[in-house]
C-alpha cells in the first residue's frame, strides 16, 4: 500500500467568485481548493449555505465508506455527523484513483480506509483553516484565536456559522500542510456511538440501487450465456418468445459470448429469454467436470511443485520432515465459490446529449469499465461518465478484470440505434451459473515435529487455478511466475516457522475465477490453522500455547498477531468450554489486520453441530468507525462460515449444476448464535476490515468440530461427514 | 388483463398478464423499488410484501391473486409495530448493503405483529426464509428485540 504524503505542494487556484469551496488534490497530488469543481478533484464541497458534502470515492456494498470517508471530513474539518451529507465521486482516475492501485479508481483488497485516511483528513483540515482565515480576516482577528466546532466559527468575541465565510473561502489558496488534528483531539475518529450515514435509507426503502433504477424510456436487456466456458452463440430461434407481452427482440452479441434479449420490462425479459433457443458452437468450450478439476489439482500437490514461492530448499525440508519424529500430513481440497451478492448484477447505459454515455452502476472499479466502454463506443475517455449507486454486496464480484456485466451492457446497447437506454439485468440464476468463481484449490502439508514437539519442517504445497494471471492486473500481483493470490497467507504468513518451503502449480482453469472476499487467505488461513492444530495436537500442547511459541521474540507482526490471539482466547473464555461445548480457535493476518476468532459449538459431526458462539478480536490499527467494525466482523465470520458450512458450484460436462439459493443455500438467521467483537486499541494507520473477519472463521470452526470428530479437510463441510443441527 | 390493486392505501388500475409475478408490477409498473428482487423462487425473502397484514414473497405472488387484497409495501409502513422496528433498525445500524432490509423488516413487522414477545428461537425460525448475505442477522435479532421492548414503551 502506497501512502505519499510529501507531494503536497501549493498551487495557485483560478477562483472565480462563487459561493461553492471545494477542496481537494489535483492530479499531481497538491492539495488544492477552488471554487469549481473541474480545477481539482473535490473530497469536501461545502456550499453557500454551509451544507458540507464529503464526495466519497469508494463505493458503498455495505462495507461502510460512506460513514467513514465521511467521518474523515467531519473530524477534521468540525462539523457533526448530522451535519454532513455525502455522494459518490464521478469516474477520474487521474483524480479519485485508489492510491494502492496506482492510476486506478476502485475499491478492493480492504484498502477503502487505509488509503483514504490521510486524503480525505487533509482535505478536511484545509478547508477548516482556510474558513477560519476567512473569519479571522472578517472579524481582523488573530486565527490562533478562532476555533471552528460543530459547524461554527468562535473566538476574539465573536460567532458564526461556517456558511457565512465560504464565499470568501472560495477565493482562497489551500494551505500546503494543514495541521491534521493529534489522535487525543478525535471527537469523531475512534467514536463508537458514531452512526452509519446509510442506515435510514436502507431502512425504509428509499435507498437507490443501481437494481432500482427506471429511466424514462428504457428498455430491459437480459442476456443467454454460453453454459460452458469458451462456447459462442451462432443463431436463435425467437418464434414463441414474439408471444410474450413486451418482448422487443434479440441479437447476438458482437463477441458471439451470447445473445441479448430486449424487452419493455423485467419480467417480460424473462420470460422471453426462456422461450429463445440459441444455437451454440462448443466446439472450443470447457467440457471438464469438477470432479476431473478436482482430479488434477490432487495430482498437482502430489508432484513436485511448478514454482517454489520461499526460496526454501525443498530437499533439505523434506529430509528434516523424514527424520522428524512424528509427521502430520493431510490433504485438502477446496470447490469453486459463487459470491452471490443480494442484489444480482446490473447497471444501466444511456446515451448523452453531447454523443457521450453515462453507465449507472453500483460500481466498484470504475476505471475497468471506464475503459472499456471508451474502447466498445469509440469515444474519448471524458465522454464516458460513470455514476456510481448503492451496492446491494459485491463480496469481489462487482470487481472483474474484464468488467464483465458492464461489457455486456455496453455490447447490448451497442446494438440498438442508442435512442432508449438499455438496463442489463442478471437473474439469481444468471449470478450462480454465470462464472468469476472462487478457484478450486488444493492444498498438501506435511509437517514434521521434533522429539521436544516443535516444528522441525513445514512442506507446503498449493495447487490453483490462477486468478490474476493474464488478466491486466498481473502485474501487480504476478512475480517470476507466481500468482501471490494463490499463496497469500501460506508465504508470508507472520508464524517463524522453521524449515517451511512453500510450492505452487497452476492448473488450468474449467471456468472464469475470480477473488472473493479475502481472497487467496479463504483456503490458506484454512489450511494452516487446521494444520497447526493438528501439529499442537500430535505434540501434545495447547494449540494457543502452540501459535504463540511460533510468534515468541518477533517484532510488531508477530507482536500483532500474538495480541488479538491472546485476546480472542480471554473474551471467549478459552479452554474453559461450558459442558456439552467444544472450541476452535484460529487466528490470521490478512490486509494488513490481525484476526483472532473462537468458534464455540455444542454437539457433534454424527448428530449435529450447532455454532453457538463466535467470539473474535481484531487488530486494525486506528478504529475510525468502531461499530462498522464490529459489522464487518460479524458479517466475515458469517459469509465464512456460511460457505463452509453448505456451499459449492460443481460442474458437469462445464455446465454449473447449481442455479439459485435452494441449491446454493445461504447462512441463516439460526445457523450462529451469537458473535462478540472485541477491538484492540491500536495508534497504527488504519488497515482493512472488509475482509480479514472472514479467513479466520472457516478454520476455527473445524478446529472446533475435530475436538469430537474429524478434520475437515475437504469443503462444503455438510458435504463431507459433518451434520448441523 | 385489467387488475386493480390496493396498495398501501391507494387504488391502482394495472394491466398485466395473468401469472405476472405482483414483484414486477409493484417494481416496474408503480416503480415502487423498496421491494427488492434477490431470486425470483421464494428461497430469500427480498421480495416480502404484506398481503391483508402477512407476509408473503412477491415473487412467487401471481398478481391476479391480491387483487382485492390490502398490499403494504416498505414505502407504505405506518403502524406502531413498524415504527419500532424500523427505529429499532436505525438505532442499532443494522444494515450493511441493505438490499434484504427492506424484505427482512417486513417480515419482522409481520412477527411482531402477531406475537410482540418473541423468544430467540421464534425470530430464527420465523425469519428463516430472509437471506441476508452480508450476515447481519445478529442485529437483525438484537433489533427484533429492542422493538419488541419498545412496542411496550
Amino acid at each position: 500500500m502506497t501512502l505519499n504524503t510529501s507531494r503536497r505542494g501549493f498551487l495557485k487556484s483560478a477562483a472565480a467568485a462563487a459561493a461553492v469551496l471545494y477542496v481537494g488534490v489535483r492530479p499531481n497530488g497538491a492539495l488544492a481548493a477552488g471554487s469549481a469543481p473541474a480545477q481539482l478533484n473535490p473530497f469536501v464541497k461545502i456550499s453557500a449555505d454551509g451544507t458540507v458534502t464529503a464526495i466519497v470515492k469508494h463505493f458503498e456494498k455495505g462495507q461502510g465508506p460512506a460513514t467513514g470517508l465521511t467521518t474523515l471530513i467531519a473530524e477534521e474539518l468540525g462539523v457533526s455527523m448530522e451535519d454532513i451529507q455525502y455522494e459518490f465521486a464521478p469516474s477520474d482516475p487521474s483524480r479519485y484513483a485508489n492510491l494502492a492501485f496506482g492510476q486506478m479508481q476502485g475499491t478492493g483488497g480492504s484498502t477503502a480506509m487505509a488509503n483514504s485516511f490521510l486524503q480525505y483528513r487533509q482535505a478536511g483540515a484545509a478547508a477548516r483553516e482556510m474558513l477560519i482565515q476567512a473569519a479571522a480576516e472578517a472579524w481582523g482577528a488573530d486565527t490562533a484565536e478562532l476555533t471552528l466546532e460543530d459547524g461554527i466559527l468562535k473566538g476574539a468575541g465573536q460567532e458564526a456559522p461556517l456558511a457565512e465565510f465560504v464565499a470568501a473561502a472560495a477565493q482562497m489558496e489551500a494551505p500546503a500542510e494543514p495541521r491534521l488534528k493529534d489522535p487525543s483531539e478525535f471527537r469523531l475518529i475512534g467514536n463508537a456511538s458514531v452512526k452509519r450515514k446509510d442506515s435510514l435509507p436502507k431502512t425504509n426503502g428509499t435507498a437507490m440501487y443501481a437494481m432500482d433504477l427506471h429511466l424514462p424510456n428504457q428498455m430491459v436487456a437480459v442476456i443467454i450465456r454460453s453454459p460452458r466456458m469458451g462456447g459462442l452463440a451462432s443463431g436463435f430461434d425467437d418464434a414463441n418468445a414474439k408471444e410474450i407481452k413486451g418482448y422487443i427482440r434479440a441479437a447476438v452479441l458482437p463477441n458471439q459470448a451470447g445473445v441479448a434479449v430486449y424487452a419493455e420490462d423485467t419480467w417480460g425479459a424473462f420470460q422471453a429469454r426462456d422461450a429463445i433457443t440459441v444455437d451454440w458452437d462448443f466446439s472450443n468450450a470447457e467440457s471438464r467436470s469438477s470432479d476431473q478439476i478436482r482430479e488434477e489439482l490432487l495430482a498437482a500437490v502430489n508432484t513436485d511443485p511448478e514454482y517454489n514461492v520461499t526460496g526454501a530448499d525443498q530437499a533439505a525440508t523434506a529430509a528434516q520432515i523424514d527424520g522428524a519424529a512424528k509427521v502430520v500430513e493431510q490433504t485438502f481440497y477446496f470447490p469453486l465459490l459463487a459470491h452471490a451478492p443480494m442484489e444480482p448484477l446490473t447497471c444501466t447505459i444511456e446515451a448523452d446529449e453531447d454523443g457521450g454515455v453515462t453507465l449507472h452502476d453500483g460500481c466498484q472499479f470504475p476505471t475497468g469499465p471506464h475503459i472499456a466502454m471508451a474502447q466498445i463506443f469509440q469515444l474519448p475517455m471524458e465522454k464516458i461518465r460513470i455514476n456510481t449507486m448503492f451496492a446491494g454486496g459485491s463480496f469481489g464480484r462487482r470487481a472483474t478484470p474484464t468488467a464483465d456485466y458492464q461489457v455486456e451492457a455496453a455490447l447490448a446497447f451497442a446494438l440498438t440505434d442508442r435512442s432508449r437506454p438499455v438496463k442489463l439485468v442478471w437473474s439469481r440464476e444468471d449470478d450462480i451459473t454465470g462464472g468469476y468463481y472462487r478457484p478450486a484449490v488444493a492444498h498438501r502439508v506435511r509437517v514434521g515435529l521434533d522429539a521436544d514437539g516443535n516444528i522441525a519442517g513445514w512442506d507446503h504445497r498449493i495447487a490453483a487455478q490462477p486468478i490474476l494471471k493474464g488478466t491486466a492486473f498481473e502485474s501487480m500481483l504476478v512475480h517470476d511466475g507466481v500468482d501471490h493470490s494463490s499463496v497469500e497467507g501460506v508465504a508470508g504468513s507472520p508464524y517463524q516457522i522453521p524449515g517451511q518451503h512453500v510450492g505452487l502449480t497452476d492448473v488450468a482453469k474449467a471456468t472464469t475465477v475470480l477473488w472473493w472476499r479475502s481472497v487467496g487467505h479463504t483456503h490458506t488461513a484454512y489450511v494452516m490453522e487446521t494444520m497447526l492444530d493438528q501439529a499442537a495436537h500430535a505434540a501434545g500442547r495447547d494449540p494457543v500455547e502452540f501459535r504463540l511459541a511460533l510468534l515468541e521474540g518477533g517484532g510488531a507482526d508477530q507482536q500483532r498477531l500474538a495480541g488479538v490471539l491472546k485476546l480472542a482466547a480471554e473474551k471467549g473464555g478459552w479452554g474453559s468450554a461450558p459442558e456439552g461445548r467444544s472450541q476452535g480457535i484460529a487466528v490470521h493476518k490478512s490486509f494488513g489486520s490481525y484476526v483472532a476468532e473462537v468458534v464455540e459449538i455444542s454437539g457433534n459431526a454424527n448428530d449435529g453441530v450447532k455454532i453457538e458462539k463466535v467470539t473474535c478480536a481484531v487488530d486494525c490499527g486506528i478504529a475510525v468507525n468502531p461499530d462498522v467494525i464490529k459489522a464487518q466482523m460479524e458479517g466475515g465470520i458469517g459469509y465464512g462460515l456460511g460457505h463452509v458450512m453448505r456451499n459449492e458450484i460443481t460442474l458437469t460436462e462445464g455446465e454449473v449444476d447449481q442455479s439459485n439459493f435452494p441449491d446454493y443455500e445461504p447462512l441463516r438467521i439460526g445457523d450462529i448464535g451469537a458473535i462478540e467483537v472485541h477491538i484492540v486499541p491500536s495508534a497504527e494507520m488504519p488497515t482493512g476490515v472488509g475482509e480479514p473477519g472472514t479467513p479466520p472463521s472457516a478454520p476455527a470452526l473445524a478446529n472446533a468440530i475435530a475436538v469430537n470428530g474429524p478434520l475437515v479437510t475437504e469443503l462444503p463441510m455438510n458435504l463431507n461427514g459433518v451434520s448441523f443441527a | 388483463m385489467a387488475i386493480s390493486l390496493k396498495l398501501n392505501g391507494q387504488t391502482h388500475q394495472v394491466e398485466a398478464e395473468p401469472g405476472t409475478p405482483l414483484l414486477w408490477v409493484i417494481r416496474d409498473e408503480l416503480k415502487l423499488t423498496g421491494t427488492k428482487f434477490g431470486c425470483g423462487v421464494a428461497a430469500c425473502g427480498a421480495c416480502t410484501v404484506h398481503l391483508d397484514g402477512e407476509p408473503v414473497r412477491s415473487c412467487q405472488t401471481f398478481v391476479e391473486d391480491a387483487e382485492g387484497a390490502e398490499i403494504t409495501t416498505i414505502e407504505g409502513l405506518n403502524s406502531k409495530v413498524s415504527k419500532a422496528v424500523q427505529d429499532a433498525w436505525v438505532e442499532l445500524d443494522v444494515v450493511q448493503c441493505g438490499y434484504c432490509q427492506s424484505g427482512q423488516i417486513m417480515s419482522a413487522v409481520g412477527l411482531l405483529s402477531e406475537n410482540p414477545k418473541p423468544t430467540v428461537e421464534e425470530i430464527d425460525s420465523f425469519m428463516n426464509g430472509n437471506a441476508c448475505r452480508c450476515a447481519t442477522y445478529q442485529r437483525i435479532r438484537a433489533a427484533i428485540q429492542r422493538a419488541s421492548e419498545m412496542m411496550e414503551a
